[in-house]
């Protein structure tokens, strides 16, 4: 059996993990775990991950959780181009700070915007007050200010020129909030002109494919009254 | 100059470059930036971070946060012993993994705990609603488990027989709530066992020492604190209720 890849494209994480893979033709299974029916909670899906959480990826009797941490795994397995995760020291600390920071901002403010915004309501029927909404978005505001002011700045990419891991992470979590309806990169030029050249890097038709279903996250069918139940409190634990 | 490690030793994030920087004999000069007064929002320190966080490694011209990023930046910079960062693909991709995990799973809850349990009840004279610090012990004890079963299993250490800065990093979290006098290890033998272990190949003195200003927080006088810090914290305050 070779290498599986456990994901939900659902998932901003499981983008990453995906695009990189199939850009650096990396062979994979892929096992898809479909979040909106809940087989994440499955007995079955808890003997790979019993953190009950995607992507995971599992390489012969090898299993590994976290994107960050299956990313540098495939990087360096797969010796892949050194841009995605550079050997100079400098180079690598920079990516290696914005895999960092991101955990507890941008990628948590995005993930709120999308359930705030779409999922609670739409996927769970579970209001969120515009006040709740309003306070998710200008969080989400500050950390995209800090994304362009102190990560981009004026370079092509986020460490530099040429595309690294931390772009990738960053690009597939800000889809998260366009998903959901969000002008992420209304305003914001840089970031723009940034997004065109990272999905020119990573190939419109792959970067497309990926995205396919965040983009239509809004046309999530309603859960059941028991999914819902048991996914209401994980999902709020997730995202506070 | 030489390398410059900007740091107040109350946060878990710079007792642990500290102490890896300490335990490898890596030369630098301690800049102490202190927290209680405020000094992390100076201008001297904007400079430094306009994000205001600790810790930051200054080394000439390069300028970097994110304690993860520094701790590995030192270890390949001073090539120290690698079974702090192994190079083996699987013992160096659960490193990674449990560096990624611990973000919110340890250091946020771990921090959060001492704001609920000490912090806020000594700067604003309020205390949280037991609601939510039950909500919070809970977390944290979920947490604790999870470290247990999936990280640590029945390993002297989270990627086998030698310490790591895995091991390290999650430790000095753990700590964190010490100071507000809710000791994480009381409840478990094996995650008693496994500081243990920690603690010594880090070394007692080196440890105890990192962990001194920390273990003294409670005996603070915060009618010193800065004001504007003291506002922030109220509006912290606001958020746990």
């Amino acid at each position: 059996m070779g290498l599986e890849l456990y994901l939900d494209l659902l998932s901003q994480p499981c983008r990453a993990v995906y695009i990189f893979a199939k850009k650096n033709g990396i062979p994979f299974e892929l096992r898809t775990v479909d979040l909106r029916r809940g087989q994440h909670l499955s007995d079955a899906f808890a003997q790979v991950n019993p953190l009950q959480k995607v992507p995971v990826l599992k390489d012969g009797d090898f299993i590994l959780t976290e994107s960050v941490a299956i990313l540098l795994y495939l990087a360096r397995k797969y010796k892949v181009p050194d841009h995605w995760y550079p050997r100079d020291p400098q180079a690598c600390a920079r990516v290696d700070e914005y895999l960092a920071w991101q955990h507890t901002t941008l990628r948590r403010n995005c993930l709120r915007a999308l359930w705030h915004k779409v999922m609670l309501p739409v996927f769970l029927g579970e209001p969120v007050s515009p006040e709740m909404l309003a306070t998710t978005l200008a969080e989400l505001d500050m950390a995209l200010q800090v994304l362009e002011g102190k990560f981009l700045q004026d370079k092509a990419f986020l460490i530099g020129p040429h595309i690294s891991l931390a772009d990738l992470v960053a690009i597939t979590e800000l889809m998260h909030p366009v998903g959901a309806g969000c002008q992420v990169f209304k305003g914001r030029p840089k970031l723009a002109a940034w997004r065109q050249r990272v999905e020119a890097a990573v190939g419109e038709v792959l970067f497309q494919e990926a995205h396919e279903v965040i983009l239509k996250a809004k046309d999530s069918q309603p859960a059941d009254p028991s999914l819902k139940q048991k996914m209401l409190p994980k999902v709020l634990a997730m995202i506070q | 100059m030489g390398l410059e490690l900007y740091l107040d030793l109350l946060s878990a994030s710079c007792r642990a470059v500290y102490i890896f920087a300490k335990k490898n004999g890596i030369p630098f000069d301690f800049q102490f930036v202190d927290l209680l007064k405020g000094h992390h929002h100076s201008k001297e320190y904007i400079e430094i971070n306009p994000l205001r966080k600790l810790p930051s490694l200054r080394d000439g011209k390069f300028i970097l946060s994110e304690s993860v990023a520094i701790l590995f930046y030192l270890s390949r910079k001073y090539s120290t012993p690698s079974h702090w960062y192994p190079p083996d693909l699987h013992g160096r991709a659960r490193v990674d993994e449990f560096m990624a995990w611990q973000h919110t799973a340890i250091q946020l809850p771990m921090n959060k705990m001492l704001w609920m349990k000490l912090l806020i009840p000594m700067i604003t004279g309020d205390e949280v609603p037991a609601e939510k610090t039950e909500q919070m012990l809970a977390e944290v004890k979920n947490n604790l488990k999870l470290f247990e079963e999936k990280f640590l299993q029945d390993k002297m250490f989270i990627t086998g027989d030698n310490i790591s800065l895995a091991d390290l990093v999650a430790l000095v979290e753990m700590m964190q709530p010490m100071a507000g006098n809710h000791n994480v290890f009381l409840n478990s033998a094996k995650l008693a066992e496994w500081r243990m272990r920690v603690e010594l190949a880090i070394g007692s003195n080196l440890f105890l020492e990192a962990h001194d200003r920390l273990v003294k927080l409670a005996e603070w006088d915060c009618s010193t604190l800065d004001p504007m810090v003291k506002e922030r914290i109220c509006d912290l305050l606001q958020k746990f209720k």
